[in-house]
């Protein structure tokens, strides 16, 4: 009998309630008619069975019930419905598509077996805490740490493809054969690259990515086979096509369009290399062994060959970086900050759904009562309260997974292109289930306030005439809803502020150089055609006078790389003293400088402004003392209080004379402090000697608006050259604006929510006010008549406002204050407490108050003494 | 068309007032020990029934010899009546389609 009490808990408790009694009576004939154990456990199993299948169905018809009568009463009342359901889709979208992210970059392991088991390894140096590693010293490395199943090394290569007779250039990884094995991957097509694959001398051998197969090749399955010729290192190579890999492979970054393999010669490992760092390398740890094991390994190995090269390798140490935490701090925070802000909307949502659904519980008390008093049990009114709530939540939640799948790819620029994952999140199964839990929460959430309410007290009073409602208790719960909707809406007005002051900081900070009215692009000149620098020397000066030459153009030069472009390295042992030995010793810190070699006419056509001597000039050619143009920094770190004109210096092989002072350039991108800079003649170098930083970027100051020089520009250098390829033809404000794009696209979406915050909670405040003035009515016209003044009317309401308003910007500032602390890393040196945004922040929350206050407080100043107490 | 369940509490309930055990009796009776309703699709039905207006619980009580205080008894209204002829009507026809198809024995 008690197993069958038991399952009756199956059944909701208002039809137990109801029926409970005369089934178990039912029950109890059934058992006294089944004599014998086996029709007694038959009777068991079928009224089990019966009981479960049953319970089921009757839950489902009263929940058909409930949502017709939900849909019906929200019919009646269309004006709620549409408000609940937005503010739920505001809420959930913006907090589905902030997880997406958040998920995509921070929580998702990276798209690799056993990924938590792959590291980076790098090298560190004094002035380096992650340096690529060099060939020899990753050779020993390998050899000697017992810790890994394998090691892979890779770099960035381009290379040009010529394709339909126009040259092509990709982005792709010179790789060793190892690396793809250590990540674990396998090629959709074809095969991995063999052990042979990457040694001197071997054939070309080239793995397509998924998209480069789809965009150049059709996604032709017989490309596996295919010929091509591809300049590399500028040399022209065969390449053979042999595998292509799976869509979702990316690796390093998401742009990389192939594999090529690194041919490691021994040329590669002799002692001037082992300073030569230009090796990223991933190390899979053996199954077993912790990271912090394969950590003290490396550290004995570091210092095993520092004692070995004590010259090569002072100072230099090795550690191990999860690959999976690759993600600049910078990145983390500004995720973690969105996700934050995301939470701080769902949150203001959920308080004003709460608010919104109290007041209709407290003005639908009549029908609560008349419900109870008609023998609606307790269980049957929250049940049909928690329906429509979630119902509610429901339309919401779905709307709001529309919004999140909308404005996911408008978030993709908050992804690092560092990280070997697709460049854009897509809304999956994870997030929809996030979702969907989400909705739930959020129902139950701001369900459960009347819930309580109409479960603790089925109040009879309810059916009085003219009961009046909102008592006290339920005033301040109201109230104290309005007031977290505040603090949250002020921390987000605070921290999008302070975002947005972070902004305005850095797109103030000078890069050194003038962006506007420059269009830039580059041109890779093929080698050995151009190894001699007279080839050069010839194309550069025909190209730069013809395109001086066209109207509208005041200057133009080329540089190896441009600052903030898409490579920002280019670093060189610098030594005063001209000893050649200091000079190649990149260990000691501080002892670098940037190395760019510049046609005359580049400092003009930057607008980097030259302090002192002059500019690199026609004449300075290889027959003439190598002469260089140096930063300011560069001057006040070697020649502090000197005239630096005429001063000596080892850099980048030779002897070089300072000619010329320029200003100091932000080259490695606006918030990072960059080395100082040396600018060499492009003539003073011999053939063949450091060609990769032979000049191939273009830079044209013009009058005219620089994308319409493009084409024309395009043809000058097609007519004097037409096998170069032309890439990142870009204006220069582009190349700086894209500097902040991730930070603007931050700024706007934090803005976004401060502003749907701001919004929600001024909606709350004007909700919370509207109602208590309506509710007190009756009591406003009683004061009135009694001989109360407007100004004392106008004096309730608006202290009332007022304490609403303190109660809520008080904690939230300090709120605001904590959080911006958080994420100082993100503020670009605006401090937490910035005045300004303080006060903009008080202002606007003021302001809120206020206007949601107007409608309630001319209600509340309108009514008319008669009216109101005719009605008592 | 009417839940087989429905129709069976209608049509026990056509002669006189019954409780839920009753209801249970006299469609075993009915159809011969073939249909025979457990608790749960019993007062799951009336429950529905009792809503649609079907039937009603009454309060008069039978003869006192007959009674039993806990129980409640149900009785067919009206539009429960109208409901169960408009069922057996639908049934009927249904009944004239099957033997002119020749699935059923009687006249064509």
């Amino acid at each position: 009998m008690r197993i069958y009490k038991l399952l009756m808990r199956f059944y909701p408790a208002s039809f137990r309630n109801e029926y409970g009694e005369e089934m178990r009576a039912l029950f109890v004939r059934r058992r006294r008619d089944a004599t014998g154990p086996l029709s007694a456990a038959l009777l068991w199993f079928q009224t089990i069975a019966e009981v479960l299948g049953n319970a089921a169905l009757v839950h489902l018809d009263i929940l058909r019930q409930d949502l017709a009568y939900t849909a019906r009463l929200l019919r009646r009342t269309p004006g709620f419905a549409v408000t609940a359901v937005l503010i739920v889709a505001l809420g959930i979208g913006a907090t589905t598509a902030a997880f997406s992210v958040t998920d995509f970059v921070l929580i998702r392991p990276l798209p690799f077996p056993d990924a938590d088991r792959l590291v980076k390894i790098w090298e560190t140096t004094p002035g380096y805490a992650r340096m690529e590693l060099s060939a020899p010293n990753y050779r020993d490395w390998k050899a000697a740490a017992t810790s890994f199943e394998s090691m892979g090394t890779y770099h960035s290569e381009a290379v040009t493809i010529m394709n339909a007779g126009e040259p092509r250039r990709f982005l792709g990884s010179s790789v060793s054969a190892d690396l793809l094995p250590t990540l674990g991957v396998t090629p959709i097509i074809g095969r991995l690259f063999n052990g042979d694959d990457d040694r001197e001398g071997a054939p070309g051998t080239m793995i397509l990515s998924y998209r480069l197969w789809q965009t150049e090749f059709g996604g032709d399955p017989t490309v596996i086979g295919r010929n091509l010729v591809a300049q590399v290192d500028f040399d022209d190579t065969p390449y053979t096509v042999i595998g292509v890999m799976p869509r979702e492979f990316h690796f390093p970054k998401s742009d990389v369009l192939f594999w090529i393999t690194t041919r490691f010669g021994e040329g590669a490992y002799q002692a001037q290399e082992r300073t030569n760092n230009w090796l990223e390398a991933v190390g899979r740890i053996r199954r077993g062994t912790t990271l912090s094991q394969a950590r003290a390994e490396m550290d004995v190995i570091a210092a095993q060959s520092r004692q070995q090269y004590p010259k090569e390798n002072k100072d230099t140490g090795a550690t191990l970086v999860e690959l999976g935490t690759e993600v600049s701090e910078r990145s983390r925070l500004l995720l973690l900050a969105l996700s934050g802000a995301a939470a701080c909307v769902l949150l203001i949502a959920c308080a004003n759904l709460a608010n919104l659904l109290l007041a209709r519980a407290l003005a639908r008390r009549r029908e609560l009562a008349v419900r109870t008093a008609i023998g609606a049990g307790r269980e049957r009114l929250v049940r049909q309260l928690m329906t429509e709530s979630l119902l509610l939540a429901s339309v919401g939640g779905a709307l709001g997974i529309a919004v999140a799948v909308a404005s996911v790819p408008l978030l993709a620029r908050l992804v690092p292109a560092t990280l070997p994952i697709a460049a854009s999140p897509s809304v999956d199964v994870r997030v929809l289930l996030f979702a969907v839990a989400l909705t739930a929460l959020t129902g139950i959430a701001f369900g459960l306030a009347p819930v309580l309410r109409a479960g603790a007290s089925p109040d009879l009073d309810g059916l009085r005439e003219g009961s009046r409602t909102g008592g006290g208790q339920k005033e301040r719960l109201r109230s104290a809803l309005v007031v977290a909707e505040i603090v949250a809406s002020v921390v987000l007005l605070v921290t999008a502020g302070l975002l947005i002051r972070a902004l305005l900081a850095i797109q103030a900070i000078d890069p050194g150089f003038k962006p506007d009215g420059v269009l830039t692009m580059r041109t890779e000149l093929p080698m050995p055609e151009y190894r001699a620098v007279v080839t050069r020397e010839a194309f550069y000066s025909r190209v730069l006078q013809e395109v001086r030459a066209l109207p509208g153009v005041t200057s133009a030069g080329y540089v190896s790389f441009l600052p903030i472009s898409s490579f920002r390295g280019g670093i060189f042992p610098v030594s005063v003293k001209g000893d050649a030995e200091a000079a190649n010793d990149i260990r000691t810190a501080n002892n670098v400088a940037a190395l760019r070699y510049v046609t005359p006419g580049y400092f003009d056509t930057m607008a980097i402004p030259l302090k002192r001597g002059r500019d690199i000039g026609e004449a300075d050619n290889r027959d003439r003392q190598f002469v260089a143009v140096v930063s300011e920094s560069f001057v006040k770190r070697y020649w502090p209080n000197e005239d630096p004109i005429g001063h000596h210096f080892a850099f980048a092989f030779a002897d070089r004379e300072v000619v010329g002072v320029a200003g100091d350039v932000r080259f490695r991108g606006l918030e990072r402090q960059s080395e100082p800079q040396v600018y060499l003649s492009s003539k003073q170098v011999a053939d063949g000697a450091i060609t990769f930083y032979a000049p191939k970027s273009l830079a044209i100051r013009t009058t005219v608006p620089p994308a319409r020089l493009a084409s024309t520009v395009r043809a000058v250098i097609r007519r004097t050259d037409p096998k170069l390829p032309i890439t990142e033809v870009q204006t220069l404000s582009e190349m700086v604006d894209l500097e902040t794009a991730s930070r603007s696209v931050q700024v706007r979406v934090l803005s976004a929510f401060a502003l749907i915050a701001f919004v929600l909670a001024g909606i709350g405040i004007h909700g919370l006010l509207s109602f208590a003035v309506s509710q007190r009515t009756q009591e406003i016209g009683v004061r009135m008549a009694l001989g109360a003044q407007s100004s004392d009317i106008l004096g309730m309401v608006l202290r009332r406002c007022l304490l609403l308003a303190l109660a809520g910007v008080i904690p939230g500032m300090a709120l605001a204050y904590a959080a911006g602390r958080s994420m100082e890393a993100l503020l670009a040196g605006v401090k937490p407490a910035d005045a300004p945004t303080i006060l903009a922040a008080v202002g606007l929350s003021a302001l809120m108050t206020v206007v949601g206050s107007v409608t309630p407080t001319l209600r509340a100043l309108r009514v008319d003494p008669i009216t109101a107490l005719r009605a008592e | 068309m009417l839940p087989p369940a429905t129709f069976h509490i209608l049509l026990a309930l056509a002669e006189e007032d019954r409780h839920g055990y009753a209801i249970i009796q006299d469609v075993a009776l009915r159809t011969g020990g073939e249909l025979k309703l457990s608790a749960g699709t019993l007062y799951r039905s009336i429950q529905r029934m009792l809503e649609q207006g079907l039937i009603v619980e009454t309060r008069d009580r039978p003869a006192p010899e007959d009674d039993d205080e806990r129980r409640r008894y149900y009785r067919i209204t009206p539009l429960g009546t109208t409901t169960a002829k408009a069922e057996a009507r639908r049934l009927s026809q249904l009944m004239k389609m099957a033997r002119a198809a020749g699935f059923a024995p009687g006249r064509a």
